[in-house]
């Protein structure tokens, strides 16, 4: 045997060469498909949107009457609609966005190892950077999806009951519905990155175990040690490095003109902990010994 | 491929197991050898202080049936995940169709189906939907034809009528059918199939093993492991028997079949005197019980030991030299009995 039988086994045996591997977006899809599938998704996403709509109606039926002659602070917020998705953004993404993207993160590596699929995937071949690519970006699409099941039926509900008067900005003066819409949209944006920057951290722990509870729960206590780390204010020096201090900035983008430097601090600290976990996370999946 | 070897018990303290192991390592690396489909050499994989795969040089020819056979436990599942790029092994190298594992893995295993320690899909998916996803996840598979191909695999394995059913309603056999389904998927040039008979019945079990048949006669080469010699050795042209983490033997079946002493039994009305006889020819470990004497002749030639024997006037009623079944060899090769491996 010589040095060019081993260099070229593929001419040697016959068999041609295969098709050249492309870009293809196939198994994204699949991912999609398989995280929108899922029961339990379905019924996670329609929780986060009964949230909204509860509070839509409960706001509604207690409307006060005006009463008196100066003008009325509380009747003026809910000229416009779009105080519903924004309202209940800020009270959603405190726990239960964040358990959203727990239980998929722990779905993405972890639940695959869980039930063995990951050891097929591997074999098709799916090379581990191109699934930990596919995984942290169906997580990030997860994110918006979360954000969205939130606020677009927030924003149908409230402008339903309470229409599209003009907005009340935290700055005191007022601005239309368009410009009003394209805050919220901004919003959106903005904590949906936050929520990916956690989706990387849950990747990373999904890669540590076999077991998607145990991710799941895991990246929820991280969640919460952080809101506590962050209401400690002895742990001020502590509060800009936590992905969580940043979040509810997102009222920046409600003041008029818009206050950019604290949601540009957020994004880089979302776009810091997205790079550092998901390394960590390549780190530990590309050498891992699968063994499920 | 002509090697057979038949090695001893492992060294019994795990220093000197693992001073054994080292000195096999130092063997420089051949080159890959083209003419095989899988091939490992001095491939280790250690788990804390034990070696799970010790030193394994595997060889399977294209074309082969291989079969893989070893009790529970004894490091079978653990040689497959280190081929097929799941587990990194602790020492050693591996071959598939001639490319070298993992670096290369993106273009060889495209070529190669796997079942690998039974079937694993989503439950909540169909049948079907489990292969289009696994189908999807190919960046050298094409799209347009995965929906016909996923059928006919389906097809391929008798379950196209319960493509469309929940994983989770699947039955044990049904279950392994569709993981042999998945690795169907693509033309194959190699299966590496792990117990793909496994909770199936006896009907099944012949189904698969005349799939196997099928696609060695295309050309496919087949790695076949179990850890019941009966279930595999019908279709397989070669052997490979593990024990403990070590081969213990390897080659065609006609090889490895060699390897085992064959035994003499003779019938006589005069044991004693016969006994003294085969033991003056060189018989070894004769012993003799009512009128039944056996022993081991080694290469001497039967018709010289009945032609002593008669010129002794030893009265020969019966007379045979037997090569052992494979089964008796198997089980000389890895012990009897339910106990695994470790």
């Amino acid at each position: 045997m010589s040095a060019a039988d081993v260099t070229t086994p593929s001419r040697r045996d016959g068999v041609p060469r295969p098709r050249r591997a492309l870009p293809s977006t196939r198994l994204l899809r699949s991912e999609l498909r398989l995280i929108g599938g899922r029961r339990r998704n379905q019924a996670g996403l329609a929780v986060l949107a009964v949230v909204p709509v509860i509070m839509a109606v409960a706001v509604k039926l207690s409307d006060p009457t005006p009463a008196g002659d100066g003008p009325d602070f509380f009747s003026s917020i809910t000229a416009n609609g779009l105080f519903v998705p924004l309202a209940a953004l800020s009270v959603e993404i405190a726990m239960f966005l964040p358990l959203a993207m727990s239980m998929l993160a722990g779905d993405s590596i972890a639940g695959e190892a869980n039930i063995g699929t990951l050891r097929y995937l591997l074999t098709v071949p799916v090379h581990r950077t191109r699934l930990l690519a596919v995984k942290y970006f169906s997580l990030c699409l997860g994110a918006i999806w979360g954000v969205c099941a939130v606020a677009i039926p927030g924003a149908v509900v409230g402008v339903a009951l309470f229409g599209t008067g003009p907005m009340v900005t935290l700055s005191g003066d007022q601005i239309g519905f368009a410009s009003a819409l394209w805050r919220v949209v901004l919003v959106m944006l903005y904590l949906s990155a936050g929520l990916a920057a956690l989706g990387a951290v849950g990747l990373f722990i999904s890669t540590l175990t076999e077991q998607p509870i145990a991710a799941a729960i895991a990246l929820m206590i991280f969640t919460i040690v952080s809101w506590i780390a962050d209401s400690v204010p002895q742990l001020g020096w502590l509060h800009p490095w936590l992905v969580v201090d940043h979040w509810l900035a997102f009222g920046d983008l409600l003041r008029n003109p818009m206050a950019w430097g604290n949601v540009v601090q957020g994004l880089l600290v979302d776009g810091g902990y997205a790079a550092v976990f998901c390394l960590a996370a390549w780190a530990r999946f590309s050498a891992k010994d699968i063994t499920s | 491929m002509t090697q057979v070897a038949a090695r001893g018990a492992r060294t019994p303290d795990g220093a000197g197991a693992a001073q054994a192991a080292d000195a096999a390592h130092a063997v420089p690396d051949r080159q890959a050898h083209p003419a095989l489909a899988l091939q490992t050499q001095g491939l280790s994989k250690r788990f804390g202080d034990q070696f799970a795969v010790d030193s394994l040089d595997l060889a399977v020819p294209r074309g082969a049936v291989y079969g893989f056979l070893g009790p529970n436990g004894s490091g079978k599942t653990t040689t497959i995940r280190m081929v097929l790029g799941l587990v990194t092994p602790t020492s050693g190298s591996r071959t598939l169709l001639g490319l070298p594992m993992p670096d290369r893995a993106t273009e060889v295993l495209h070529r190669v189906g796997a079942l690998v320690e039974g079937p694993a899909f989503h439950p909540y998916l169909s049948g079907r939907a489990n292969l289009r996803r696994l189908d999807a996840a190919d960046l050298l598979s094409d799209a347009r034809s995965a929906p016909s191909r996923v059928d006919a695999a389906l097809d391929r394995v008798g379950l196209l009528a319960a493509a469309g059913k929940k994983y989770r309603a699947y039955s044990l056999g049904m279950r392994q059918r569709l993981a042999i389904a998945a690795s169907l998927l693509a033309p194959r040039d190699l299966l590496v199939l792990d117990e793909p008979t496994n909770g199936l019945d006896p009907q099944g079990t012949r189904e698969v093993r005349s799939l196997i048949g099928s696609l060695a006669s295309d050309g496919t080469t087949v790695f076949v492991s179990s850890h019941l010699l009966t279930e595999v050795e019908q279709i397989c042209s070669h052997l490979g028997v593990m024990r403990e983490g070590r081969l213990v033997a390897q080659g065609s079946v006609k090889e490895v079949r060699g390897t085992g002493a064959a035994t003499l039994t003779l019938r006589t009305a005069q044991p004693q005197e016969a006994v003294r006889v085969l033991e003056g020819l060189g018989v070894s470990e004769v012993t003799a019980h009512g009128d039944l004497v056996r022993g081991l002749p080694g290469s001497l030639e039967a018709e010289r030991i009945v032609a002593t024997l008669v010129r002794a006037e030893v009265g020969v009623k019966g007379f045979s030299v037997d090569s052992p079944s494979l089964e008796d060899l198997f089980v000389s090769l890895t012990g009897e009995g339910f106990d695994v491996s470790r």
